[in-house]
């Protein structure tokens, strides 16, 4: 065995239990195998278990050179009962889109990781990144050099730049997919490459790309500017397909409910009394869809893979603003552009963030989501500065207060009056 | 931009040279054999053969078992996608041992979902037998399953999670630790498609809540309940006070004087009657400190999802405001994340989210049916509070009324 040492850890070890994969398990036998900062990890989180309480130090500025983010400081407050972990930084590298890999690229980042930092990893971080989990100090260049030079690959985002954009499999392996979702997520990630590793923002900005209204990614939930895939044109429909559903020759739901007995497949019950639009119907023993009241939730789709699909005029509906509670409570993204063709080079939505952003850095405050920015000055604004048309699909219902901001070029003679005037038609 | 598609295959035949960096890195002219800004290598390179012939031909699929998909091209070619549950928090030891699998069986490739599920793909029935015989036989060497195959269709797929205690200076509770004892328990749901619907379970370690856990069908959430401590003695050192003071989103923190030992020092004040626990002074002052093993605990939030299918996305609610931490199997937390999973599996209708299901019975009815006692934690007091405040006569009676 190798030259490590094992602390006493019952309570941690109870996690070896059990069905689920034991993380402590893994890295105990990791550290058993030669990485003394596997076994003090888990010697550091015993002693988390016993206080209740984290050990570890509010972060401090690290970082390589050239770069204002992609790298986490972490530092133990135990360090003398646990000095292989005493520096624990955190590095985020950018993971290839949809996160697919092959062994040569698995093997030599485990070469990397295990010469110059614990072994311990995540795959992935919440945002997407492969994250390699503590490394000392004076090991972060040579592992952004190991990184770029051996990997090809280059860090993350973290602090107030952009954030590793993130996408779901796409067309790579989902017949739902409306949009390239992977050639989005590495565009955009390879054109504001700048804006990734040099904060200049306010606060974190995010992209998320997803596919359909399935939404696999969260785009919906966690993004700053969320790219959900859409269609204009009409679900297209194998009518025999929808026979066979029928007929129960088809699982539907692709199988999603097998280990149930909910009966008999009821296309009326399970499929047209959900829609949410109620835009559709069985005449002459053939579904029949009101395209033009569909609101595209996938439900059918979803229900029906074999018979249903997405139309094929495809592109993106861009909603912008999501965030998690920290600090103005949680947000989704707001509905901004109904539809926009996503198709190489872009150049369009980009000019979107163009002026989204140089609006967010005007007139953000430190550590303002857009999110929390649009609230406070309102979707109007945002819409202006955007140069994008108010429609009723922006709003839930329309506003229920009269207390409308007019401006004055709004209203006929504008503002400037005589109170001399007014005065001579009324006597005060 | 770089080129399209650079080519880092060529880069990876090479073994790893653990001298390299030392060699090219210069301390002195930090500039020099420096790489920036090229970004995360093209995605195409790391594709199967199955993929990138049928890229955007896929027809349709069918979830042949819990855990693994069929894929249909156009082009008649199909392809098995093995989905497998990790803990997200994983070793060198089991990467390589995902690339020996994914060599045995899978051209040497694999891919991760969002949910930290692994996924193999092979193209096959004979190799997708071979495959699932292998995984279901690695375990650990305390029983746990390496590669449990499951997390599709009307099941409870794998919980997204943040750190914890592992490795992060602001959590309320431990991450993987809590996972680990909820997953164990509901092991049965993983690789079962008996629920309503989905079921999207999230955990986040404090109030910052990394991941999607604001619209989860199952929130677990870190919470403080005790005001931050104030360092007197250091917080000049290690922050600046305005930032201090405007980190507070109520406004409860104000500059002070204090005097230390005959020397005046700036210092901050809590108004601690005022304070909410969200933590984001501690994010921006280090000398602000607010974790206690007393105080803090879990929250569980519930209804919340993503997904724009039947009804919208919408966001989890608060519905049990505190359970203790209980390292290291948390077993309140446990049984309270099963029986709310449990009563749903019970009442809800086919196709049903647990949100759905909730705003279908009423919430009155929620916490009556999955015996959850209400207290005022639940009625929101913060932002836009108003907009959840029920003003109509239409309620149901429940033992809340009884």
């Amino acid at each position: 065995m190798a030259d490590v040492k094992k602390h006493d850890t019952p309570m941690v070890d109870d996690l070896k239990k059990g069905p689920w994969p034991s993380f402590a398990d893994d890295i105990e036998e990791k550290g058993l195998s030669g990485k003394q900062e596997c076994l003090d990890l888990l010697g550091q989180l015993e002693l988390s278990f016993k206080h209740k309480e984290t050990h570890w130090k509010h972060g401090g500025i690290v970082g390589v050179f050239g770069y204002g983010g992609g790298v986490i400081g972490r530092y133990s407050d135990v360090p003398d009962m646990f000095p292989s972990i005493a520096h624990f930084h955190t590095i985020r590298v950018n993971q290839p889109a949809s996160k697919f890999y092959n062994s040569k690229f698995l093997r030599k980042l485990c070469d990397l990781w295990d010469h110059r930092g614990s072994g311990m990893t995540n795959f992935h971080g919440s945002t997407g990144d492969m994250v390699l989990l503590g490394t000392k100090t004076e090991e972060l260049e040579p592992v952004f050099y190991d990184l770029t030079h051996q990997m090809g690959c280059d860090l993350g985002g973290s602090g107030s730049n952009l954030r590793t954009p993130s996408c779901c499999v796409g067309k790579a392996r989902c017949e739902y997919a409306c949009i390239d979702t992977q050639e989005i997520c590495y565009d955009l990630t390879q054109t504001f490459q700048d804006e990734l590793h040099r904060p200049a923002f306010p606060y974190k900005f995010k992209f998320k790309v997803s596919g359909c209204p399935n939404d696999c990614v969260a785009a919906i939930a966690r993004s700053c500017c969320s790219i959900i895939g859409t269609w204009r044109d009409d679900i297209r429909i194998d009518q025999d397909a929808v026979k066979a559903y029928m007929a129960g020759e088809l699982k539907p739901n692709a199988g999603a409910h097998s280990d149930k007995d909910w009966g008999a497949f009821d296309i009326q019950k399970e499929v047209i009394d959900l829609c949410p639009s109620q835009c559709m119907k069985m005449e002459d023993g053939e579904l029949k869809i009101n395209n033009r009241e569909c609101v595209r939730c996938m439900h059918c789709i979803n229900t029906m893979p074999e018979a249903l699909r997405p139309g094929t005029d495809t592109g993106a509906t861009i909603l912008c603003g999501a965030k998690a509670p920290i600090l103005e409570g949680a947000q989704m993204s707001t509905l901004v552009i109904p539809f926009i063709k996503m198709e190489p080079p872009y150049d369009e939505f980009k000019d979107f963030v163009d002026k989204v952003w140089e609006w967010w850095m005007e007139e953000g405050k430190n550590r303002e989501r857009l999110g929390e920015l649009i609230q406070r000055k309102s979707l109007q604004e945002f819409l202006r500065i955007a140069e994008l048309k108010p429609i009723p699909q922006m709003v839930k219902e329309p506003r229920s207060n009269p207390y409308v901001f007019w401006g004055e070029d709004e209203v006929e003679g504008g503002w400037k009056r005589d109170v001399k005037a007014f005065r001579a038609r009324h006597a005060a | 931009m770089s080129e399209e598609t650079r080519n880092i295959l060529e880069l990876l035949d090479k073994p790893y040279d653990p001298e390299l960096a030392e060699k090219l890195y210069n301390p002195k002219k930090p500039m020099e054999n420096r790489i920036t800004d090229i970004g995360p290598p093209h995605y195409k390179q790391f594709w199967p053969e199955v993929i990138k012939k049928n890229y955007g031909k896929w027809k349709s699929h069918e979830i042949v078992q819990p855990g693994v998909i069929k894929y249909t091209s156009e082009t008649g070619d199909i392809c098995y996608a093995v989905r497998c549950g990790t803990p997200r928090l994983i070793t060198t030891m089991l990467l390589r041992e995902i690339a020996d699998i994914a060599d045995k069986y899978c051209e040497g490739c694999c891919r991760w979902t969002t949910r930290n599920n692994l996924e193999f793909h092979v193209t096959t029935e004979d190799a997708l037998r071979e495959l699932l015989d292998d995984l279901k036989g690695r375990k650990h060497s305390g029983g746990s399953y390496k590669f449990p195959v499951g997390g599709t269709g009307a099941c409870v797929t794998n919980i997204v999670h943040t750190q914890g205690w592992v490795h992060c200076h602001t959590p309320a509770i431990d991450a993987s630790g809590v996972v680990k004892a909820v997953m164990d328990e509901l092991y049965d749901y993983w690789h079962s498609h008996k629920l309503p619907a989905q079921v999207r379970i999230a955990l986040a370690c404090c109030l910052n809540m990394c991941g999607a856990v604001h619209c989860s069908d199952i929130a677990i959430l870190g919470v403080h309940r005790k005001p931050p401590l104030v360092e007197d003695d250091r917080i000049r050192g290690v922050c600046e006070i305005p930032l201090a003071v405007a980190a507070c989103p109520l406004g409860a923190i104000k500059p002070a004087t204090v005097e230390i030992d005959g020397e005046k020092k700036k210092t901050v004040r809590v108004k601690e009657e005022r304070c909410m626990f969200c933590g984001n002074c501690y994010t921006m002052c280090p000398a602000m400190p607010l974790a206690d093993g007393e105080g803090d605990g879990i929250a569980i939030l519930v209804g919340g999802k993503i997904s724009n299918r039947i009804s919208k996305p919408k966001f989890s609610k608060l519905v049990i405001p505190y359970i203790p931490n209980e390292p290291p199997r948390w077993p309140s937390t446990v049984q309270a994340v099963k029986k709310i999973l449990q009563t749903y599996e019970a009442d809800a209708n086919k196709y049903e989210r647990l949100g759905d299901w909730a705003e279908r019975i009423g919430w009155e009815r929620f916490f009556e049916k999955c015996e959850i006692p209400f207290t005022d934690k639940s009625i929101d007091d913060y932002r836009l509070a108003y907009d959840t405040y029920h003003t109509t006569t239409q309620f149901k009676w429940s033992v809340h009324t009884d």
